[in-house]
C-alpha cells in the first residue's frame, strides 16, 4: 500500500509537461537584479556599493535579524545600483544590480562535477558553512535551512524527511534533480543527518515519478541511512505537515511545527544545495528552475541564477505567447502571479509558468449549497465555509481563533474544490492576517 | 373529530399553565434596567454604524447613560442635533462639534495612473493587496475595488466607473468613518465640512520620491513644496515627501491650488472662476518672492 497524508487533498490534473526535459544551463545575461529578500524574515542588508566588483559567490547581503540569510552575488562583474525595486507583487525591496562581466568564481568554490563523498565536517563547521552559504529552503518557504537544522533546546529531532513529492503540477525541478543527482540529494541528507545528530532519514516521492523513483531506490541501496519512500499523488503532499503524516503517521499540532513530531522536512532541492555548500564550498547562487505553460513552445528545466529577471526569461523563451493571461512564479496551486514582469528569480523560485485564460478564468460566484466539499478536502482539518464566512464580516475573531485558523495552510484545495466557485481561501487569509496581528499584540501587551 | 377536540382541549390546557409558570419565572428572574436606556436609543438615528465606536446605538445609549457626563462620546450621524437632545434628556451639555465628511485622498483615476496588469480574482481591495500592491505601479494608491462602498450604509460612497475612483456624497455623507476603516490603504479622511462644503484637500497619500511617484501617476504629490511656500496661513506641512492640508488652519483661499505642478491638490465645492483676462502685468515675475 502507498502512503499517503490522512485528511482531505485533491487530484489536480498534473500536467508535467517538462518531466522528460534535461535540466539545461540558462545563459547568463548582461545584467541581473538581486533581491536582498531571499528568504523568509527580514530582507538582507547590502554590503557592496555602486562601482564595486564582484565574483560569483561574493556576499553582498549580510543577514539583518535572526531569521535572514546571506546574499552572494550570482555572477561577476560591476555593481552598477543599489536601490529598491518593485519585487514580483510591487513591493519595495532592496536589489543589487549587477552588470555582467565575464564568469569569475571565488577561488575557493570548486565547480567540479566530481562526487565528494566523504563528510569531513564537524557539526559545528556544517552548520555554519550552511549558513554562510545563504542555504534557505528550496520547497517554496524560504525559511533559513540552518534553523532548521538547530532545534530548540529541549526539541528533539529523531527523523530527516527529504521532500522529493512535488505535488505541484507543472513543476518538475525536484523531479529532474533526483534523476540526474541523486548521490549529491543522499550525501546532502547524510550531511544534514550529521548536523541533527540522528540515523534515520527518509524520501519521500509521488508515485507519478517513476523514474525518479528508481533512480532514488538504486542510489539508497549506498545510503543506508535512507529509505525512499513511495507516496499516492494527493495534493498538498509536499506540505510540511502532509509529509510527516503521510510518512510517520504523526501528526503536528495545532499551532506547532514539526519538530514537535521529532521531524525535519527538507526539500530535495535544499538537501542539493546543502551538499554544494559543505562539500564544494559553493553559495546558494543558482536553482534548477522549470519553464512551462501549455502555450509554450519548448517545454524545459534550466539551471539558472538567482537575479536572472522575468523579463529576460521571457524574452529568452521567445516573446510572451499569444494564448498566455496569466504568469506564475511557482505551481499553479501555490506560486504567485508576477504582477510586475521586471521582477527578479529567487532562491526559491521552483517554476516559470504561463497559464491560458482557460485555466486560470474564475467562474462567477454563487450562493454556498452546503456540500462540505472544502471540509472534506482540508488537509488540515479545518471547515473553510465556516472561517470564510467568519472572515468576511470582519468580526468574530476570537471564533476564528478558536477554529483554529492560524493551522490553515493556503493550499487552496478549499477554493479549488468549490462548487459554486466561492473564493474561500481569498477571504480565509484576510481573517488569518487580521487573527495573527491581535495574537501579536495581545502577546506585546503581556 | 374527537381527536381535534382532544388535541385543541390540551394544547391550549399547556399553553395556559406554561404561560403561568413563565409569568412567575420572568418575575422571580427579572433584569432591572435603566429605563433611560431605552429613551435614549430612542433618540439616537438607528443606524447601528458604530461611528461613534460602539457595537450600535444601544450601546452607545448605555454607555453614555451608565457614564457620569457624556464627555467625549459623539454620535457623528445624528450629529449636534441629536446630541444636543440626549444631553437635554440626562440633564447635560455637550460642545458642539464641527460636521465631518469624508475625503478619499487619491487621484489615480484610469487617465492618471498607467495600467501594468489587471486583477481577475475576487472583487474586494483587502483582498488584492493581501497578493500584491495593485494593478498601477503606486504602492499607495486607490485599489478601486470599492471596500468603502460595501462599508458604506448610507449609500454616500460610489465608484465612478470613468476615473475608477470612489466619490463621496457630501449631502448623504455622515461621517461616520466606516469608510475610513475599511480602506486598507488609509486613503480615507474625515475632515471638517467647511463653509458652503467648500474644501482644499492633497488626494495624495504617495510618500516616495517626487521622480518615482511621477512615473506611477500624473496626479501625485511629488513633494516640491511649492504649496507650503505659497501658503499665506502655514496650513500646509511637507513630510516624507507628501504635503498635507491642515482643514483648521486653511482659509481656502486656493493659491496652492494654482501652484501644484501635478495637480494633486484639488479644491472642492468652490463655483467655476470666471476667466481674468491676462496683461502683461500679470506674466510678469514677483518681486522678491
Amino acid at each position: 500500500m502507498e502512503k499517503t497524508f490522512r485528511l482531505g487533498g485533491i487530484h489536480p490534473q498534473d500536467n508535467k509537461l517538462t518531466s522528460e526535459a534535461p535540466v539545461e544551463i540558462f545563459p547568463i545575461l548582461p545584467k541581473v537584479y538581486i533581491s536582498m529578500a531571499q528568504s523568509l524574515g527580514a530582507p538582507a542588508t547590502p554590503v557592496v556599493t555602486k562601482g564595486e566588483k564582484v565574483k560569483v559567490g561574493q556576499v553582498i547581503g549580510k543577514p539583518s535579524a535572526f531569521i535572514s540569510g546571506f546574499v552572494h552575488a550570482s555572477v561577476s562583474g560591476t555593481v552598477t545600483d543599489v536601490v529598491p525595486m518593485a519585487d514580483l507583487a510591487g513591493r519595495k525591496v532592496m536589489h543589487v544590480v549587477i552588470d555582467v562581466e565575464g564568469d569569475e568564481w571565488l577561488p575557493e568554490i570548486d565547480r567540479s562535477k566530481t562526487v565528494i563523498r566523504a563528510i569531513k565536517a564537524s557539526r559545528e563547521e556544517i552548520i555554519e558553512k550552511i549558513k554562510n552559504a545563504g542555504v534557505v529552503g528550496l520547497g517554496g518557504a524560504g525559511f533559513p535551512t540552518w534553523i532548521k537544522l538547530s532545534p530548540p533546546p529541549g526539541k528533539k529531532a529523531e527523523f530527516l524527511i527529504i521532500n522529493g513529492s512535488e505535488c505541484e503540477p507543472y513543476v518538475t525541478a525536484d523531479d529532474r534533480s533526483m534523476r540526474e543527482q541523486p548521490e549529491e540529494i543522499f550525501i546532502g541528507g547524510e550531511i544534514m543527518l550529521k548536523a541533527l545528530g540522528i540515523a534515520k532519514g527518509f524520501v519521500g516521492i509521488e508515485d507519478n515519478k517513476k523514474a525518479a523513483i528508481a533512480k532514488m531506490k538504486e542510489s539508497a541501496k549506498h545510503y543506508p541511512h535512507f529509505e525512499v519512500v513511495v507516496l499516492k499523488r494527493k495534493y498538498p503532499e509536499g506540505g510540511e505537515k502532509q509529509i510527516i503524516n503521510a510518512i510517520t503517521g504523526r501528526r503536528v499540532p495545532s499551532l506547532g511545527l514539526p519538530i514537535d513530531t521529532g521531524c525535519v522536512v527538507q526539500n530535495v532541492g535544499t538537501a542539493l544545495a546543502v551538499y554544494d555548500a559543505v562539500q564544494k564550498n559553493k553559495p546558494l547562487v543558482e536553482s534548477v528552475i522549470t519553464v512551462t505553460g501549455k502555450c509554450i513552445a519548448q517545454q524545459r528545466n534550466f539551471v539558472m541564477r538567482v537575479g536572472t529577471s522575468f523579463a529576460q526569461i521571457l524574452d529568452a523563451i521567445g516573446g510572451l505567447p499569444v494564448e498566455a493571461a496569466k504568469f506564475i512564479s511557482g505551481g499553479p496551486m501555490m506560486g504567485k502571479a508576477v504582477a510586475n514582469v521586471n521582477a527578479s528569480v529567487l532562491k526559491g523560485t521552483s517554476a516559470f509558468l504561463l497559464l491560458t485564460e482557460k485555466e486560470t478564468k474564475r467562474e462567477p460566484e454563487s450562493a454556498c449549497i452546503r456540500c462540505s466539499k472544502c471540509v472534506q478536502v482540508c488537509p488540515m482539518g479545518l471547515e473553510p465555509y465556516l472561517l470564510y464566512k467568519l472572515s468576511k464580516n470582519g468580526r468574530g475573531i476570537a471564533e476564528l481563533e478558536r477554529n483554529d485558523i492560524q493551522d490553515c495552510i493556503e493550499c487552496g484545495c478549499c477554493l479549488y474544490s468549490c462548487p459554486a466557485h466561492i473564493p474561500l481561501l481569498d477571504v480565509i487569509r484576510i481573517g488569518k492576517s487580521t487573527a495573527l496581528k491581535d495574537i501579536k499584540s495581545r502577546a506585546a501587551k503581556k | 373529530m374527537n381527536t381535534v377536540l382532544i388535541t385543541i382541549a390540551s394544547l391550549t390546557l399547556m399553553g395556559f399553565i406554561l404561560a403561568v409558570v413563565l409569568y412567575f419565572v420572568a418575575q422571580k428572574f427579572k433584569v432591572e434596567e435603566d429605563p433611560r436606556i431605552d429613551d435614549v436609543e430612542a433618540l439616537m438615528p438607528g443606524a447601528n454604524c458604530g461611528g461613534c465606536g460602539h457595537a450600535g446605538c444601544r450601546s452607545f445609549a448605555e454607555s453614555v447613560v451608565k457614564a457620569p457626563s457624556i464627555g467625549n462620546e459623539f454620535c457623528p450621524v445624528g450629529g449636534n442635533a441629536v446630541m444636543k437632545k440626549v444631553a437635554a434628556y440626562l440633564g447635560q451639555t455637550v460642545e458642539e462639534k464641527k460636521p465631518e465628511v469624508a475625503v478619499v485622498r487619491c487621484n489615480g483615476s484610469f487617465d492618471n495612473r498607467e495600467r501594468a496588469n489587471y486583477y481577475d480574482g475576487y472583487s474586494s481591495c483587502k483582498v488584492m493587496l493581501s497578493l500584491y500592491t495593485g494593478d498601477t505601479g503606486c504602492n499607495f494608491g486607490c485599489a478601486g475595488l470599492g471596500d468603502c462602498v460595501d462599508a458604506c450604509k448610507f449609500d454616500a460612497i460610489h465608484m465612478n466607473s470613468i476615473t475608477g475612483l470612489p466619490e463621496v456624497d457630501d449631502e448623504k455623507c455622515t461621517g461616520c468613518g466606516s469608510c475610513v476603516k475599511a480602506c486598507p490603504q488609509n486613503l480615507i479622511e474625515l475632515r471638517s465640512k467647511g463653509i458652503k462644503d467648500r474644501r482644499v484637500v492633497v488626494l495624495c497619500r504617495n510618500t516616495d520620491k517626487g521622480a518615482v511617484t511621477r512615473q506611477v501617476c500624473r496626479a501625485g504629490c511629488i513633494g516640491c513644496g511649492r504649496c507650503v511656500k505659497v501658503c499665506p496661513f502655514e496650513a500646509i506641512t511637507l513630510e516624507n515627501n507628501l504635503a498635507y492640508i491642515d482643514p483648521e488652519k486653511c482659509r481656502l483661499c486656493r493659491k496652492c491650488v494654482e501652484v501644484c505642478p501635478t495637480g494633486a491638490i484639488h479644491a472642492f465645492n468652490f463655483p467655476p472662476r470666471v476667466p481674468v483676462e491676462v496683461t502683461m502685468a500679470d506674466a510678469l515675475p514677483l518681486k522678491n518672492d
